[in-house]
């Protein structure tokens, strides 16, 4: 499933406490939508991997520039291709 | 080797080079100021923690270089934050360690704790809170290095206290990093730019504090002159460009000149270097430079474009861009473009204090202090009606010269930042102006001021007014007068003089002029009062949501 005014954004970053505060509050205090986020540990635990769903709207350039700003953001990819129904279904996924 | 937290963080400062750390102990850093006690590091002892982080603001904003400052945890840390988000929105490389309670007491709610990490996010290039003392040998380093590389920032380091006692055995002392900037630009990219600055019939550059930051003031100049293209500032920008340069326009914006302004709005290419778009400069955004062709230049590459599509842009160190592109410039004599800013610049003539009447007329003092002071004197202001008049009538004529809170706007910055920038530059005068509502949101840094016995100066314009207040109440609320009276009005002189600071007020003098320039030849702290006619507004003026063009005044 994708929905053509969405897309996915997918981050490595350090894994460190502070990592989320600094994601979820930079779409805070700059006023993005933020649709859903998938987060989960990397090999040894020293980085994570980061899908952030987003809105496609003329914001999103200014998005991934400001993401790219952040010094815990090792690296940044525009996944457009992605099916976004995995955000939609996270209840299914746990089940047995 | 082995070494405490605490020992790490002073070693690694001296090895920096850090001369000159404000700040006050508190319970949660007083390890670290246990090690700073035998360090050949001065440290200045502010009253209250914002105090402290202006003073490292005037350091690093009159050197270029990053700055320390030191607050305990807690309220030591609330104190502080207005200096650090005044830091960030004006890209000032200030790194501040804040004590923290113990790691086992985080979260626990314990006695001056507070989620510094979290209160500082939003307000710092980065921030790190330290959970050992090894750590503390990458975050250092990576800390100067992230507050002082690409566009400068204030960067917070929270150290628990027992990570300050904690001992850590090492065999090498880290390096710090060098200072880096983005790589080499584009190859094509000057190019394409060339040819568009090469073809505009009406070119205009339009500056902002980036020039600044990079030292590319000498280049900007060269770019104007082998191309005939006029150049307005941003507030941030002020001391980039000679103010008596034929080909300088003065500053754009709600307090500019009323031809900048105009011309922009002529012009068919706008240049903007290291500036982002901030709404005091544009104006109404969708009439901003409307007709004209953007270029963009920054080194941020999150303000290309943030606030208005550029038709061509380049993010890049302004100094590496400009050496770049000179060479692909053409010489260009712009006759008809020139005699038209000209032209426009005599319509529009700029405001000029009285020649008779009011001796203490705002712009007069201006003019005065300017007479009587070096041009390398380090000027810093408050926020507000003075701090206008200052922008638009002092000629600042070289870079780091002008400290003033432009993104922010913070009352209360200006006495502290003098401070920073009198410690930091022995051998220069200082001197800030203030207004009577400013100078009382940090009048205790007076004390600081008594024991530092700085080469500053004090001149307080005072109105009796919270005046930029009074001003818009006058005129877009409908003369409502209220809260920007103040009926209380404190003997300013009297109060200096209570610190132990040499004062005058130059109400009471004879001959007032004289006893100005006569105060301001003195090589120590010296606060002088000067009473202001309360009902003098900052002319021109564009008003609030308008458009540049409609100035006012």
């Amino acid at each position: 499933m994708k929905q053509h005014n969405h897309t996915v954004i997918e981050l490595i970053v350090n894994n460190h406490p502070g990592v989320m505060s600094h994601i979820t509050g930079l779409f805070s205090r700059r006023g993005y939508n933020l649709e859903g986020i998938l987060c989960g540990a990397l090999g040894e635990g020293s980085t994570s991997v980061m899908y952030l769903l987003v809105s496609l709207n003329e914001q999103y350039m200014q998005i991934i520039s400001q993401l790219e700003k952040l010094h815990d953001v090792i690296e940044l990819k525009e996944r457009s291709e992605y099916d976004h129904s995995v955000f939609y279904k996270i209840d299914s996924l746990f089940a047995e | 080797m082995k070494h405490t937290g605490a020992e790490i963080i002073i070693r690694m400062l001296e090895k920096k080079g850090i001369r000159i750390i404000s700040g006050i102990p508190g319970s949660a850093n007083l390890p670290l100021y246990k090690v700073l006690h035998d360090s050949n590091i001065k440290h200045v002892l502010a009253r209250q923690e914002q105090g402290a982080g202006f003073i490292a603001q005037g350091m690093a904003r009159s050197t270029g270089k990053a700055a320390v400052c030191f607050a305990t945890s807690g309220p030591g840390v609330t104190n502080l934050l207005t200096a650090i988000a005044d830091a960030k929105i004006d890209s000032v490389p200030v790194v501040a360690f804040t004590g923290q309670v113990a790691t086992n007491m985080i979260g626990t709610d314990a006695f001056q704790e507070i989620d510094t990490y979290g209160l500082t996010i939003p307000i710092t290039k980065h921030n790190f809170l330290a959970r050992s003392a090894a750590e503390l040998l990458e975050i250092i380093p990576e800390a100067f290095r992230i507050a002082e590389s690409g566009r400068p920032g204030p960067v917070v380091i929270d150290v628990p206290r027992d990570v300050q006692l904690q001992e850590h055995t090492f065999d090498e002392w880290p390096c710090f990093h060098e200072k880096h900037n983005p790589a080499a630009i584009e190859k094509n990219n000057p190019d394409t730019l060339a040819i568009t600055i090469n073809s505009a019939r009406r070119p205009i550059i339009l500056f902002g504090g980036g020039i600044i930051e990079s030292a590319s003031e000498g280049l900007l100049r060269q770019l104007a002159e082998k191309s005939n293209i006029p150049a307005a500032s941003t507030l941030r920008g002020l001391g980039a460009f000679a103010p008596s340069h034929p080909l300088y326009l003065g500053m754009i914006g709600m307090h500019g000149t009323k031809y900048a302004n105009r011309l922009i709005e002529q012009a068919d290419l706008v240049i903007a270097l290291g500036f982002r778009f901030g709404d005091r400069a544009t104006g109404k955004l969708s009439e901003f430079c409307k007709n004209a062709t953007i270029i963009q230049v920054d080194i941020d590459k999150a303000e290309i474009g943030k606030i208005k599509p550029a038709h061509q842009h380049m993010t890049a160190d302004l100094y590496i861009f400009l050496e770049s592109i000179l060479p692909l410039i053409e010489e260009n004599k712009r006759t008809e473009w020139i005699h038209q800013v000209n032209f426009t610049r005599q319509q529009l003539p700029y405001v000029k204090a009285p020649v008779n009447g009011d001796v203490f007329h705002p712009l007069r003092i201006i003019d005065e202090v300017a007479a009587h002071v070096p041009s390398d004197t380090i000027i810093s202001t408050d926020v507000g009606q003075h701090q206008m008049w200052v922008a638009m009538k002092y000629p600042f004529t070289m870079p780091r010269t002008f400290l003033t809170s432009a993104g922010l706007g913070t009352m209360g910055f200006g006495v502290p930042a003098a401070i920073g920038a009198a410690l930091a530059n022995p051998g220069r005068k200082v001197v800030c102006f203030s207004g009577d509502g400013s100078f009382l949101m940090n009048m205790q840094e007076m004390a600081t001021i008594a024991e530092e016995q700085p080469n500053l100066a004090i001149l307080l314009f005072n109105n009796g007014y919270l005046g930029l207040v009074r001003q818009q109440q006058e005129l877009f609320y409908d003369g409502k007068f209220i809260a920007s009276q103040f009926h209380a009005i404190p003997d300013f002189a009297m109060i200096a003089k209570g610190f132990g600071i040499k004062s005058f007020d130059m109400a009471k003098e004879e001959n007032p002029l004289y006893v100005l320039s006569s105060a301001l030849r003195l090589k120590e702290p010296v606060f002088i009062n000067i009473p202001i006619n309360y009902s003098e507004n900052v002319y021109p003026m564009v008003p609030p949501g308008a458009a540049n063009k409609a100035m006012i005044g």
